[in-house]
């Protein structure tokens, strides 16, 4: 456990300059201004590793790093999205806060590998904690001749910024971050043209996520074949996942894919006292929620997960248990895509606004028979009709909680309140006779 | 209308973006001028920004009105921004909101009579592992009990 991202967790000043140079950072940063690599060969080690993106979308990380134009003469960016705001992930933060300078290699190896000379994090607007670590460990990358103009008598310039949010959960996805980079509303592109060709400022540029940057150096340091062997086919490597909801000890963990779900449930200390396991969303608010059967027989990996009929996500594991109400949790996760839709396109942004209501609705206990089909009817016509991922993200929900847990919904639509809230009151019934 | 202090700041920011994208720096631009105007935007202040940054004033208008952290309405001199989403409500954060709006005698979105303090439900801000958990200035506070809300209230003056 604890690896890659999470290497230097448990030592003393995780995130200072000392501790990740003393343990094996910036030498393949270094090997790279002494001329000892070469772009291609990191690609191949990338591909190798079977690293892909950690940000949710899940894409091969050597492939993205290929497609950029590396020798087309412009400005190209290298840009890394912490903006991490999907319910349920808190992994990018503890990255960051104790682990920095690995997205610093990381960025700066990017920037090689696609000629890249400037980078920008942008870490959201909330994350100030984060973003003081992120700064103190740049200062101390200029410091130490690692990032600048001329690097070490190389050829080799890397210039490194932080760019701070203001609160928006858009901002997460690639092109609306760029948007927001820019002094803009955080309202995502059409694409194609794809960053890599138009990006920043309308240069080619490569977007990251944290973890994926993160894990670079050590990929490199070790190999990519020895990433890849952590894990399991089509899923190489280890993840951060945030283990979160109706647990004993919710807490990050980094653990080779393909770790069955139930050994990350023993890890977070197994479900609070006297409880028993009902549900599971395994990859973030926005990827299906799977029931407990489901879940204790899926292992942490790309195919498993789909195989559930799930996502991996951004390795978001929220654990649900007899107690939770699915109608309530239905209805908070509604408000919040409705909260974060950008408006920009009309089925998503009204949309949001019907689901999250209808739920509303059903919760003060004005629900109809016909709600439920209602609102599977809207997520449809949200689903793939819109410009991003966040329409389908608003809808996957909805779907996944009605059509695994249909009979709370028509429970509390025929009885004005919770199954669960009836179910208590049966016990609380019982014990006083 | 912007301090010398505060157009100090921004050129940080401005001078991290290439030339004839200063635009960029609107974002921190209108933190910095906000936290100085006691926690709130105004038209003058959106205005000034333009006009700092050479940029029309309905873009910087539009940023001010897209992004969650810019306040249009008078706030409390704290802040407290708690997170009802998912992970938080699933471990008691509902039940600690209505501790605090009891306590402080107001509701979620109003200001307490003295002034010091409001209280916002807001959407995940990124430390699930720590619910139920809300933010105070640049401060996240985890774990939280009534206890524990309790002492944090006590210490903001």
């Amino acid at each position: 456990m604890n690896e890659v991202c999470f290497k230097n967790l448990g030592k003393e000043n995780p995130a200072s300059f000392t501790t990740y140079e003393a343990n094996g950072g910036y030498q393949v940063w270094r090997k790279i201004l002494k001329g000892e690599l070469t772009p291609d060969e990191i690609i191949v080690e990338l591909k190798t590793s079977g690293l892909r993106g950690r940000g949710g979308a899940g894409f091969p990380t050597g492939l993205k790093w290929s497609f950029m134009p590396r020798n087309q003469e412009v400005q190209k960016y290298v840009v890394c999205n912490s903006d991490e705001g999907e319910p349920g992930t808190c992994h990018d933060r503890d990255i960051l806060r104790y682990n920095p300078h690995s997205v610093i290699e990381g960025m700066a190896i990017a920037g090689f590998v696609m000629n890249a000379t400037v980078g920008y994090n942008y870490i959201r607007g909330e994350f100030m904690e984060p973003y003081y670590r992120f700064e103190e460990a740049l200062k101390d990358a200029y410091k130490a001749g690692l990032l600048g103009k001329t690097l070490q008598g190389s050829p080799i310039s890397f210039d490194l910024y932080t760019h701070l949010g203001a609160g928006a959960y858009i901002c997460g996805e690639e092109t609306a971050l760029l948007e927001s980079l820019e002094g803009k509303k955080g309202q995502p592109r059409f694409k194609p043209p794809f960053p890599a060709n138009v990006g920043l400022f309308g240069k080619p540029t490569t977007i990251n996520n944290t973890e994926t940057f993160a894990s670079v150096p050590e990929i490199l340091s070790r190999g990519g074949q020895w990433f890849a062997d952590l894990g399991v086919e089509n899923s190489g490597g280890t993840k951060c996942f945030s283990v979160t909801g109706s647990v004993k000890h919710p807490a990050n963990f980094e653990v080779p894919m393909g770790t069955p779900f139930s050994k990350l449930l023993e890890l977070a200390g197994g479900l609070k006292e006297g409880r028993t396991l009902k549900a599971v969303i395994p990859g973030g608010s926005s990827t299906p929620v799977l029931t407990a059967e489901t879940a204790m027989n899926m292992t942490m990996d790309y195919d498993s997960i789909a195989n559930a009929g799930s996502m991996l996500g951004a390795g978001s594991v929220i654990v649900m248990d007899d107690t939770t109400c699915m109608v309530k949790t239905l209805a908070r996760l509604a408000h919040f895509y409705y909260d974060e839709s950008c408006g920009q396109c009309t089925p998503c942004r009204e949309g949001t606004g019907w689901l999250y209501r209808m739920l509303q609705r059903i919760l003060d206990g004005n629900g109809k028979k016909e709600d439920l089909d209602l609102l599977l009817s809207v997520s449809e016509k949200i689903e793939g009709n819109t410009i991003c991922a966040l329409g389908d993200a608003a809808a996957a929900p909805v779907v996944s909680f009605i059509n695994n847990f249909r009979d709370e919904f028509e429970y509390y639509i025929k009885n004005g309140k919770s199954i669960i809230e009836g179910e208590h009151n049966l016990i609380e019934e019982a014990t006083s006779v | 209308m912007i301090s010398n202090e505060a157009k100090k700041e921004i050129d940080i920011w401005v001078s991290k973006y290439p030339k004839g994208r200063e635009s960029s720096a609107v974002m921190q631009a209108l933190t910095i001028v906000q936290k100085e105007n006691s926690g709130i935007l105004n038209s003058d202040l959106i205005y000034a920004v333009a006009d700092y940054l050479k940029m029309p004033a309905i873009s910087v208008q539009e940023v001010a009105t897209f992004y969650e952290n810019y306040n249009h309405k008078p706030v409390g001199k704290h802040v407290v921004r708690f997170c009802h989403n998912i992970s938080c409500m699933l471990n008691g954060s509902d039940d600690l909101i209505s501790y605090l709006e009891n306590k402080l005698e107001v509701k979620t979105g109003e200001v307490t009579k003295d002034g010091l303090v409001s209280v916002r439900k807001v959407e995940c801000l990124g430390a699930c592992v720590g619910g139920p958990m809300c933010q105070i200035g640049d401060q996240y506070y985890e774990n939280l009990t009534t206890d524990k809300l309790d002492k944090i209230l006590e210490e903001l003056k």
